[in-house]
């Protein structure tokens, strides 16, 4: 563990940039293109994570551990909407029989 | 001293060859989860995902969150997706998609907000390498020490936000009175 820790010091900034902006955008695409509301969830934990890991490099990088707690706490707040949006789910399924978002349309008015 | 040095140098490449190699994991597995049609395969890739980035925190030395994340996310988060969706049965053939030019303009959309974020991100010129400064900064003794005297008003709100969500989901998912 001491040698792998000691040893990353070649990574720059940018690169973790980069790869949390491309997850996020694969989250960004994956709502935008799917219609099973259960897969436009785990398109939106993606994008938390993504979030998550910025977070962390960057607190790594500035030496200041609050990073590291507000990714702790994106964790719970994560934790907590999958309970309550797979529960919304499954009582869209049980009124509709299905997880289509096209079936909800009235919602738009 | 000589070698010492050049076996801590051939340390640090692999490290950091390291990076690389699951970070194009990571981008490989979370776009097989938007890409692939039967939604169990994509329970199964955002696992992989979520797997991937426990690697990405344990090589920042974050010991304290690749754990949680491990445990929360692939473990509990998971188990909850892999459930509901055997409640609900889908399977490839019930699975809806939208037409070819609604996929056509989401992708375009979202590859215009990746170029205007690598863009704004090209204009920084900030391309330091990652440091770290304190071993200790990641582990739980010091995460717990900042949790527990400048956020514990946060960390005791976010109990009562747990407590919201698991009231909530017990009275979404309860099945409602005939009578009613």
């Amino acid at each position: 563990m001491e040698t792998v820790t000691q040893a990353l010091q070649g990574v720059p900034l940018n690169h973790y940039i980069l790869l949390s902006a491309i997850i996020f955008t694969i989250g960004v695409i994956g709502v935008l293109i799917r219609r099973n509301a259960i897969i436009i969830f785990m398109s939106v934990e993606l994008m938390l994570n993504a979030v998550n890991l910025l977070l962390t490099a960057f607190s790594v990088h500035h030496n200041d551990a609050s990073g590291q707690v507000f990714v702790f706490f994106i964790m719970a707040l994560a934790a907590a909407e999958v309970a309550v949006g797979l529960a919304i789910i499954v009582m869209i399924f049980r009124n509709t029989s299905s997880t289509d978002i096209n079936v909800l349309n009235k919602l738009k008015w | 001293m000589q070698p010492h040095k050049l076996q801590s140098l051939s340390t640090a490449l692999m490290s950091i060859s390291l990076f690389y190699l699951v970070a194009f994991l990571s981008i490989f597995f979370s776009l097989l989860v938007i890409f692939s049609k039967n939604p169990i395969h994509s329970v199964l890739y955002l696992i992989i995902t979520f797997f991937t980035f426990t690697v990405h925190y344990i090589l920042l030395n974050a010991q304290f969150l690749a754990i949680v994340n491990f445990i929360v996310y692939m473990g509990a988060i998971m188990v909850l997706f892999l459930f509901v969706l055997m409640l609900l049965n889908l399977d490839e053939d019930s699975e809806p998609m939208k037409s070819n030019i609604l996929k056509m303009a989401g992708l375009v959309a979202g590859l215009c907000l990746l170029i205007t974020l690598v863009g704004s991100m090209k204009s920084l010129h900030m391309s330091d390498p990652v440091i770290l400064k304190n071993p200790d900064l990641g582990l739980v003794k010091n995460l717990g020490k900042v949790l527990f005297s400048e956020f514990l008003l946060p960390f005791e709100i976010s109990s009562i936000l747990l407590l919201t969500a698991m009231v909530g989901a017990v009275l979404l998912a309860k099945r409602e009175p005939k009578t009613a």
